[in-house]
């Protein structure tokens, strides 16, 4: 059984002006980690307001747990929410900000204690209890929010892009951390973030959202490799997707299969040409801006060489180039679905 | 342009041979932009008429309470404490203090109660927002004055509309009415009625300007802070008094603060409604300084009346001030 | 533990319940709202009746007083503005209250930028010394400002409020003022002094159109105080030409113990309404003022 599911949800603002969510149906596993990526606009936090109960349907039903709970204000939802800025309550102590949900269910003293002192030791924020929100950085914030919202023993966790206000170094440990923390609690959590990379490091499968509809839902290699539509295929993936249009159709594929063709020397591969203008150095790949032509209009792309690959290239020249035609994806020019391969 | 470049890289394209500019004289500061200069001439006019327009008097204030100036005889004799003694003798004096305590402290309480609930009426989302806010500040932002004289007529002791709402339901004017068997309530005419419709009067005049300064806090309180007490289980009560008046408590003070400040220093309601009658029980220190002073032309009395009230004031200002500091979350 | 419903029929139950609780909210919200507005304003409403009532329904106690037991009559506000100087009174107050605001913004608005802005150590005494003026309750000054009124030769002239009003309303607006434009960016001012500007260029062309909300705040707030203020218009005018409306009224319409009321009550709500719908039509921008200026200030 899901344990949140959302049917055929539509919300609308302004009269209906604005169709922030256009029909989305979607359902969790139990104890998975459900992201909802998209770009600023996209519906994803309006979405996971909706779950949580803060926002109103205009069509459409929210189950969590196996109960409809469309219509029941956000107590009653058994969810725990972390906010972009963790809402911290300024003017209580950490440990006061712990057990406030606590008091709010009128559970017995002794009980509450215990559930604080499992939750802050669980987050290791232990030593912080006594602070005051003010006192604490962005990452003993996060973990106060978090054990905030554990203490609830929810039934999923609802997060909303928690970790963009932490500074980048910060971010990659957050992540980290946040990982090991759901998978040792196992609560089911729905995760909203616009930044891709996070939603492929964290997600067990990804749902990407754009002007509020669900494009596509699985688990990151699936919606890397085998995307549904265009704007997967390009919002995924950093440099994006490389699409030539080809009658009516557009041909993808990712920058790392497009190499010198010494690299591919053997099997089903395409040929085409490069004309390499630019070259960048990230990180010990060599990122190769440049134009193609052979197996449609000419294109800008993008070529990814990682370290292994040593070929020499010099900005200003031209170069054989190839891609293994199992990783050709196929798109149509006007829908930007997914396509049928075609022979090129 | 490093020495380690990529061999890869494109030849650097030099910019064409620039025009030599000539270099300029080095720019002088003008008055325009020394910010010494600057603070000091944008603060001085408001300084220099602040201190010829309240400093003076101020000073001459505390001189005259130290003196024996009237109306009639201006000259300026030194008398020391006398005028305090004589207003320490004066039981109308020690009569007025209390007045002006229980007129502040009880009208306080209420103007910051009414403001919050009227604060939150006002951030409600409701249909004809509008009007209510309209009618809402019309106590408020009518001149004390005139919106005191239309109350004189409403607390008439014969004509009262009140009275009248009050005999047709039979709960005045009859034998066992709950308000007596009188007429009329004499709103204005018994010593306890009347201070207490003093402080409704005066209450009802400011409650909008407290609640009014009371929104400003409570749209400061990010809409974050709500949710989460909604998420974690909090009903309307406990977020009330756990999250959203704890937040808004600094206003609050500031409102107080505001309040304060207007109650003791107003004499319009108490001037215009009982003349500090009847028998003096309306009678404020701010009405009675008055009184003495201008009306009594014992210049030197009233002065060390009203001398007597700054310090009060100052002391409650200071006081919430450094509350307000202290209780800042940021 | 996270409370919620544990069987179907329990969430049913549930969401009953919620639905009712809100329709309650909003019926409790409209009642309080109509309460609140009919407390305020119930002064007002019978106001504008009593003003059009004869004598003779006015002056028996039997009557309802809210309504027309004899045929409303226009001729008590006829009388206010034939034949007492109301109009003239209305405005004094007006032209009285625009110098007053005009004045309190040459001289404000540049005091608290230069508090707030240019970092001065003195800074902060400075701001708090301006509020506790504003605390010197002018039941106190106006015997000897009299004395100095007289000295300036105002003595008895509606430009003696011109000239001691700004005491009352510089302190408070400064207060709001430097609070208002301690969160305007500076940004914005250092922008313009590299493009080019002077410090003072900077301050006019790019801090004080972004300070508007703020500066709405203080000229309604302002305009208010003065069109009120009742102590020193009572001590330093007595010429009937003179007077503004605060003073004016009561006591053109009060001659010893005979109450005009129904033009009494006709000029409250004259001068009320207009000042009202003003105010309502910048409480949102005042509120903006006053939550930079007060509460983060």
């Amino acid at each position: 059984m899901a344990v949140v599911e959302v049917r055929e949800l539509v919300k609308t603002f302004d009269h209906g002006k604005v169709r922030a969510i256009d029909g989305v149906d979607l359902a969790t596993e139990r104890g998975e980690y459900l992201v909802l990526l998209g770009p600023s606009g996209c519906g994803k936090t309006t979405l996971l307001r909706t779950i949580a109960g803060l926002e109103r349907p205009t069509t459409g039903q929210v189950w969590i747990d196996g109960f409809d709970v469309t219509g029941l204000p956000p107590r009653a939802r058994r969810i725990a929410m972390v906010f972009q800025s963790y809402a911290l309550y300024p003017h209580k102590s950490v440990h006061a900000n712990i057990v406030f949900p606590l008091r709010a269910a009128r559970v017995a003293q002794a009980e509450r204690e215990q559930k604080a002192r499992w939750a802050a030791e669980l987050l290791d924020i232990v030593p912080l209890l006594d602070r005051k929100p003010r006192q604490l950085s962005g990452g003993e914030r996060q973990r106060v929010a978090l054990a905030r919202a554990l203490v609830r023993e929810p039934a999923v966790f609802l997060l909303d892009e928690p970790l963009s206000n932490l500074d980048a170094k910060l971010r990659a440990t957050a992540r980290d951390e946040l990982k090991r923390f759901q998978q040792e609690v196992g609560t089911t959590t729905i995760y909203v973030t616009h930044d891709q990379a996070e939603a492929m490091g964290l997600g067990d499968r990804i749902a990407v959202l754009s002007a509020g509809r669900v494009r596509q839902v699985g688990p990151p290699v699936e919606v890397y490799d085998d995307p549904a539509d265009t704007f997967v295929a390009t919002f995924i993936g950093s440099p994006p997707m490389n699409l030539v249009p080809r009658d009516g159709l557009l041909v993808g594929f990712r920058p790392e299969h497009l190499l010198p063709a010494e690299a591919i020397p053997t099997g089903d591969r395409v040929r085409l040409k490069l004309a390499v203008d630019r070259m960048e150095y990230l990180s010990g790949d060599r990122h190769l801006y440049g134009r193609i032509s052979g197996i449609g209009q000419e294109t800008r792309v993008v070529a990814r060489l990682p370290a292994t690959v040593t070929a020499p290239i010099s900005a200003g020249e031209g170069y054989d180039f190839v891609v293994p035609r199992d990783r050709l994806r196929f798109f149509d020019a006007s829908t930007g679905q997914r396509a049928e391969p075609v022979p090129l | 342009m490093s020495a380690g470049a990529n061999p890869a890289a494109p030849t650097a394209i030099r910019p064409p041979e620039a025009p030599v500019t000539p270099v300029p004289a080095a720019p002088r500061r003008r008055l325009a932009d020394r910010e010494g200069a600057l603070a000091w001439i944008f603060l001085m006019p408001s300084v220099a008429y602040i201190i010829v327009l309240v400093a003076v008097p101020f000073v001459l204030a505390i001189g005259f309470a130290f003196s024996d100036v009237t109306a009639g005889d201006p000259s300026f004799d030194w008398v020391g404490l006398r005028n305090f003694r004589r207003a320490f003798d004066d039981p109308v004096f020690w009569q007025s203090l209390t007045n002006t305590v229980v007129f502040t402290g009880v009208s306080m309480v209420l103007i910051v109660l009414l403001g919050k609930v009227l604060a939150n009426i006002l951030m409600a989302d409701f249909r004809g927002k509008w009007v209510v806010r309209f009618l809402v500040l019309l106590p408020w932002t009518t001149p004390v004055a005139l919106s005191s004289v239309a109350w004189l007529w409403m607390l008439d002791s014969i004509f009262s509309p009140i009275d009248w709402v009050l005999r047709e339901l039979s709960l005045l004017g009859q034998e066992g009415a709950l308000f007596g068997d009188a007429s009329n309530m004499y709103w204005l005419g018994k010593p306890g009625l009347a201070m207490t419709s003093v402080i409704a009067v005066h209450v009802w005049r400011i409650t909008p300007l407290a609640a009014v300064i009371m929104m400003a806090g409570l749209v400061a309180i990010p809409r974050d802070l709500e949710e989460a007490a909604q998420v974690d289980g909090a009903g309307y009560w406990r977020r009330m008094f756990e999250v959203t008046i704890p937040m808004v408590l600094p206003v609050a003070a500031v409102a107080a603060l505001f309040g304060v400040v207007f109650t003791f220093t107003d004499i319009a309601v108490v001037d215009v409604l009982t003349r500090g009658g009847p028998n003096n029980s309306t009678q404020v220190l701010t009405s009675w300084a008055f009184f003495r002073g201008i009306e009594g032309g014992d210049i030197g009395q009233g002065a060390a009346t009203a001398l007597f009230m700054f310090p009060i004031l100052l002391a409650a200002a200071v006081a919430i001030l450094r509350a307000v500091r202290r209780m800042e979350v940021r | 533990m996270a409370t919620g419903a544990t069987t179907a029929a329990q969430a049913d139950r549930l969401r009953r319940r919620y639905a009712r609780r809100y329709v309650g909210r909003r019926i409790g919200v409209y009642l309080a709202a109509v309460t609140a507005a009919f407390l305020c304003a119930a002064p007002f409403l019978w106001s504008t009746i009593t003003a059009f009532k004869q004598n003779r329904d006015l002056y028996t106690p039997a009557n309802n007083p809210f309504r027309f037991n004899r045929p409303a009559t226009p001729d008590h506000v006829t009388y206010l503005f034939e034949r007492t100087a109301f109009v003239t009174f209305a405005w004094n107050t007006l032209w009285v209250g625009a110098l007053v605001v005009a004045i309190t913004l040459l001289l404000g608005l540049p005091a608290a930028y230069a508090l707030a802005r240019l970092e001065r150590p003195w800074a902060g005494w400075f701001g708090v010394a301006i509020f506790l003026v504003y605390l010197v309750p002018p039941t106190l000054l106006f015997l000897s400002m009299s004395r100095v009124v007289v000295e300036l030769g105002l003595q008895d002239s509606t430009w003696s409020l011109v000239v001691v009003y700004p005491t009352i309303t510089i302190p408070v607006s400064v207060w709001l003022l430097i609070g208002f434009l301690k969160t305007v960016p500076r940004d914005i001012e250092e922008q313009a002094m590299v493009d080019g500007y002077s410090r003072l260029a900077a301050f006019w062309r790019a801090v004080v159109p972004l300070a508007f909300p703020g500066v709405v705040a203080v000229v309604v707030f302002a305009f208010t105080l003065t069109a009120s203020e009742y102590i020193y218009a009572l001590s330093f005018v007595s010429p009937t030409e003179e007077k503004v409306v605060s003073t004016g009224v009561p006591t053109e319409l009060i001659r010893g113990d005979v109450f005009f009321w129904q033009s009494l009550q006709a000029a409250t709500v004259l001068v009320a309404v207009p000042i009202a719908f003003v105010f309502n039509l910048f409480l949102d921008r005042f509120i903006a003022g006053f939550t930079q200026g007060a509460v983060k200030g």
